[in-house]
């Protein structure tokens, strides 16, 4: 994925961030990106936001189940309930 | 359920039918469950099967497939190209001209924050969007995601990636404006 053999570059790094964070890069490109973090502020920088992207995402709660499909839904099932009953 | 039914189904009352109709097949064939996947594999893995077979029958403009591949193979990049040096550049082609600050947990979870992640989720293309509500709001793992939404494990990646890269771009236009004068 990685073109040069020798090194990466930031605008490629940043376009590697989510195979990385996924573990899907492979042994050798994984090594030369975090040789890069190790090396370069403005990357570490950037990694650091996508984490704290990611956290704050988790922080967004899903909205609640409308109450016009939840009777729906539990009118299907009570369908369902008195079918298998009977 | 409902949000991904409608990635298949255009018409609110019939994703609303799918959904209805998923749960009474995972009663009736959950005898029939092998533990093979997780159990939430299996229930998605019913919805999107019902819900792509509505949707071809509604005759759906776009086919689901399109929708994903477009998403997966736009070459919009991560960062804006002019925030990196470019190829002539005689020690470091190609690094930040313009890195990235660094921020602070504090700083992204007030309500102003999170308010502007969550409209910069709402204006993500339709798979785009579901990837990031599924992995980081709801926690689920890349496996289910790829098979709930019926895409690769390398398109769900993508996806994700393009994602992310956009939200925390529209925070970083939030909370770094003059970073991002040239977006």
């Amino acid at each position: 994925m990685i073109g040069r053999a020798g090194s990466v570059t930031c605008r490629e790094l940043v376009e590697l961030v989510t195979d990385y964070l996924e573990g899907a890069l492979p042994r050798g490109d994984r090594k030369r990106f975090e040789r890069h973090i190790a090396a370069c502020d403005g990357c570490t920088a950037y990694i650091e936001q996508i984490r704290l992207t990611i956290a704050a995402t988790g922080e967004l709660k899903e909205e609640e189940i409308e109450p016009a499909a939840r009777e729906a839904l539990l009118a299907a099932f009570r369908g369902w309930n008195q079918d298998r009953g009977a | 359920m409902l949000r991904v039914a409608r990635l298949h189904v255009r018409d609110r009352a019939v994703a609303e039918e799918v959904v209805q109709e998923t749960w009474l097949a995972v009663l009736n064939g959950i005898d029939r469950f092998e533990g093979r996947s997780s159990l939430k594999t299996w229930i998605f893995r019913i919805l999107s099967n019902r819900a792509k077979t509505r949707g071809e029958r509604e005759g759906r403009s776009v086919p689901f497939s399109a929708l994903f591949a477009a998403e997966a193979t736009d070459g919009e990049p991560a960062v804006d190209v002019d925030r990196f040096l470019g190829p002539d550049h005689p020690r470091t082609p190609y690094a930040w001209a313009n890195p990235p600050r660094a921020w602070t947990q504090e700083q992204v979870i007030t309500r102003e924050t999170l308010d502007v992640l969550r409209s910069a989720i709402e204006e993500l293309p339709p798979a785009q969007r579901e990837v990031i509500r599924l992995r980081d709001i709801e926690g689920w793992s890349a496996e289910e995601v790829a098979a709930a939404l019926d895409v690769t494990d390398v398109n769900q990646r993508v996806l994700l990636h393009r994602a992310r890269s956009r939200v925390r771009a529209a925070l970083e236009c939030y909370l770094d404006p003059e970073m991002e004068q040239a977006r």
